[in-house]
């Protein structure tokens, strides 16, 4: 097949929509991967111990779970469709390319979706304990769906499984194309990204209410168990961030310059902590010297490559949004791996939650600070891998849709989506609100 | 078959899916639409919500499945679609996002003006989002989407007289299988009087279906010539057991056998989207794009076919799991209220 040229057109309205919409469903899409985890665990601690604090948690927690899974479904459809309408030029040459993860989380989405209807409408027709594993499908289909999604934009990164001679594709391997080097470290990382935004998040709602004085067991549990969960898989999250790192470093040496800052290839080069990037360099950095070398290739003196080695027009346009994207994704990662320490030293001392407010407020800063971690994760990747859309493949604006008036769906989603950001606010505060144990 | 035709086979299975399934969630909300008041309304959308409630999630997956294996399969004809057809595939969106959420917002609250204000919301994008996938396919179908990026009249492509005809005739078979289904439904709730009411509308919604199908026709023979030809040509059997399905439908109804009406009426809206894939085989988009054309390469059509092939393994049982358990009575109480 031919590759069909699109007449070129300007990304930014495009680029808009698709971040827009992408950055509002991957919070909804976090919780429909971790949230089903926390119920179910809640649902057979309920069931093994007869713990009414649990099973209430468990009730609770699935009516919030199917609010949030709803919206995020059908938020995540609109990415469907805004792939064709939008990205037209890469879905036309590379859709064939990219499908097979598609397809396959196609089937694990389906799966989600049909156990989530029986284990949400099913609590009075099932014996509790098929109950039970019926909750299972949905959270393997969700970190399955996660895994094969990211496939897709790991793809993106460091695209591999196809040849292109004379202007057509001829070869596809579309098992090659989804195990790209980038599929490993990318989707290990946002699956944890998804389970640690769903375990401070939640706990972070139990944390706000104890500062209001509800003390109960049933506000202790709520935020122990999603904040313990959350907690043990930080520290996992910071060695998976390190490999995914060194895997940019390697297969995309553009993006890491753009991550540090770094303007030209450098031997032992320094770890530069915040400041902007501006006519050409970083200004107000803290260096860290041969920091950046030992952290990338594990050797103080290792040449690192600097946004210089490719041309003007091949480098991303807002390097200080990458960079200080990056910075603040692993200060607030570090912060809340103290947040994970201080927990399980107050356990290992007394078996208890500590006890003073700061530790609560902490708590409750952590679903935010986790949400903002993601992404600004995602920033850093996308906005990092500019002016392409497939890595050194195919250029933004050569696989946008060039029709005109593109922007006013941009618009129509920023609308759209304020009014849905508002209510579904508001329904989560209220299913929070009633039915509180008395 | 060709690998190619095996999987355009298994993206109109796809269609048809959609169609029947997700097809009736949007014609319950029309219903939802029209059912009265808030008081006098009550009985019809709590039947409404009840059938729909566990399977509509399941049920729209269906649209993302035919997405994604069109996008794998056939890029070309994915690109062209989605480049021209952007303005009623982002509204259809827009439809799909407001609805799936005003349903589950709907169940959240309590006050009559919030649950008048999240029902408003979900019943009209049940109508809107069926148009726009409706006036698509018909864009599509009238030959108005030609091959490549953005190739088409943005506008003109979907707002002739073909399109919106197919617009309609979504909305109104929308309505026709969701009524079907619901006095099925309402007869298993024993209440006797949801059943006598959405018996009428199932037999009204089938009349104007099969009244908006026929005035179709002609709508096809002035604009749309090549697809009238493969109907009364190549697709002449399947409209007849469709027209002939339809009729047996509203007998059925009409005589009270509702069970059996839902497998005619699902056979007859089956038949009619066969029928337009029987008559323009093998093009995708007039002129100039067929199956074979727009094929993805052979190794991936391979792959997404034995991929689909171990997932309905797991997603056949999976189904009819969902759809047995909430066809039988609940043992213990009826639905909640809404």
């Amino acid at each position: 097949m031919a590759l069909a040229a699109a007449r070129v057109a300007d990304p930014v309205a495009a680029r808009s929509q698709m971040g827009f919409s992408l950055a509002w469903h991957i919070i909804l899409a976090c919780f429909g991967v971790g949230f089903p985890g926390l119920v179910i665990f809640a649902e057979w601690r309920g069931l093994r111990t007869g713990d009414a604090a649990y099973r209430l948690l468990a009730r609770r927690w699935a009516k919030v779970l199917g609010v949030l899974f709803a919206v995020g479904a059908v938020s995540g459809t609109i990415l469907s469709v805004e792939l064709g309408v939008l990205w037209s030029g890469l879905m036309t040459n590379y859709g064939q390319v990219i499908g097979l993860p598609f397809a396959i989380e196609g089937i694990a989405f389906f799966i989600e979706a049909i156990f989530l209807g029986i284990y949400l409408y099913g609590w009075d027709r099932l014996p509790p304990k098929v109950h039970l594993l019926s909750g299972l499908p949905i959270f393997a289909a969700g970190l399955a769906s996660a895994f094969f999604v990211v496939c897709a934009n790991a793809w993106m990164n460091t695209p591999t499984g196809f040849t292109v001679s004379h202007g057509r594709i001829t070869h596809v391997d579309p098992w090659a194309a989804m195990f790209n080097p980038a599929t490993g470290p990318e989707t290990a990382h946002m699956i944890l990204a998804a389970l640690m935004v769903t375990g401070f998040g939640v706990a972070s709602v139990y944390a706000v209410a104890m500062l209001r004085g509800r003390r109960d067991r049933y506000h202790r549990l709520g935020l122990l168990i999603p904040l313990t969960g959350a907690a043990i898989l930080t520290p996992v999250q910071i060695v998976v961030g390190d490999w995914a790192a060194r895997m940019v470093a390697t297969y995309q040496p553009t993006k890491l310059a753009a991550m540090e800052g770094l303007a030209s290839t450098t031997k032992g080069a320094p770890e530069a902590l915040f400041g902007y990037f501006s006519g050409g360099r970083l200004h107000d950095a803290l260096h860290i010297p041969d920091g950046l070398s030992l952290l990338a290739r594990l050797n103080p003196h290792a040449a690192i490559q600097g946004l210089d080695a490719v041309p003007a027009s091949d480098r991303p346009p807002l390097v200080t949004l990458v960079h200080l994207s990056f910075d603040l994704m692993v200060s607030i990662g570090f912060g809340l791996l103290a947040l994970g320490a201080w927990l399980a030293w107050s356990w290992w001392r007394g078996r208890e939650v500590p006890r003073t407010a700061w530790f609560l407020r902490a708590v409750g800063v952590s679903g935010i600070a986790a949400v903002a971690a993601m992404e600004l994760g995602w920033i850093t990747t996308e906005v990092g891998r500019q002016p392409w859309i497939v890595y050194r493949v195919l250029r933004v604006a050569n696989a946008v849709n060039p029709e005109p008036g593109i922007q006013y769906g941009f618009y129509a989603v920023v609308a759209i989506y304020a009014v849905l950001t508002v209510i579904t606010i508001a329904v989560l505060r209220r299913l929070a609100t009633t039915g509180q144990p008395t | 078959m060709s690998l190619a035709n095996a999987l355009a086979a298994v993206m109109w299975i796809g269609v048809t899916c959609y169609a029947l399934f997700g097809g009736a969630d949007f014609g319950a909300g029309f219903w939802d639409l029209v059912a009265g008041g808030a008081r006098r309304g009550a009985a019809q959308r709590r039947l409404i919500e009840h059938s729909i409630g566990p399977v509509w999630e399941a049920n729209h997956v269906w649209l993302i499945f035919v997405l994604v294996v069109m996008w794998t399969g056939f890029p070309a004809l994915f690109g062209a679609v989605s480049s021209t057809l952007w303005i009623p595939l982002t509204l259809a969106a827009f439809g799909v996002i407001v609805r799936g959420s005003a349903f589950a917002f709907r169940k959240t609250v309590t006050a009559t003006w919030q649950q008048r204000s999240f029902g408003a919301a979900f019943a009209a994008s049940s109508v809107i989002t069926p148009f726009f996938l409706g006036a698509t396919a018909g864009a599509v179908a009238a030959r108005r989407v030609p091959p490549g990026i953005g190739a088409g009249r943005p506008v003109a492509s979907w707002w002739n007289p073909v399109s919106v005809m197919t617009g309609v005739l979504a909305v109104v078979v929308c309505a026709y299988l969701a009524a079907v289904y619901l006095t099925a439904d309402a007869r298993r709730s024993g209440d006797a009087s949801l059943v006598a009411q959405f018996r009428g509308r199932a037999l009204g919604a089938g009349v104007a279906a099969g009244a908006v199908a026929a005035a179709g026709l002609l709508f096809l023979h002035a604009d749309a010539a090549a697809l009238y030809h493969g109907l009364l040509h190549r697709g002449l059997p399947l409209v007849i057991i469709s027209a002939a399905a339809g009729v047996v439908s509203l007998a059925l109804l009409f005589r009270s056998y509702f069970r059996t009406a839902r497998l005619t009426a699902a056979l007859a809206v089956t038949a009619v989207l066969w029928a337009w894939a029987a008559a323009q085989y093998p093009d995708l988009l007039g002129p100039g794009l067929t199956i074979g054309g727009a094929a993805a390469n052979r190794s991936v059509l391979v792959a997404t076919l034995v991929s689909l092939g171990v997932g309905a393994v797991l997603l056949v049982p999976s189904l009819s799991w969902l759809y047995i358990l909430f066809q039988r009575p609940s043992q213990s109480r009826p639905p909640p209220a809404a």
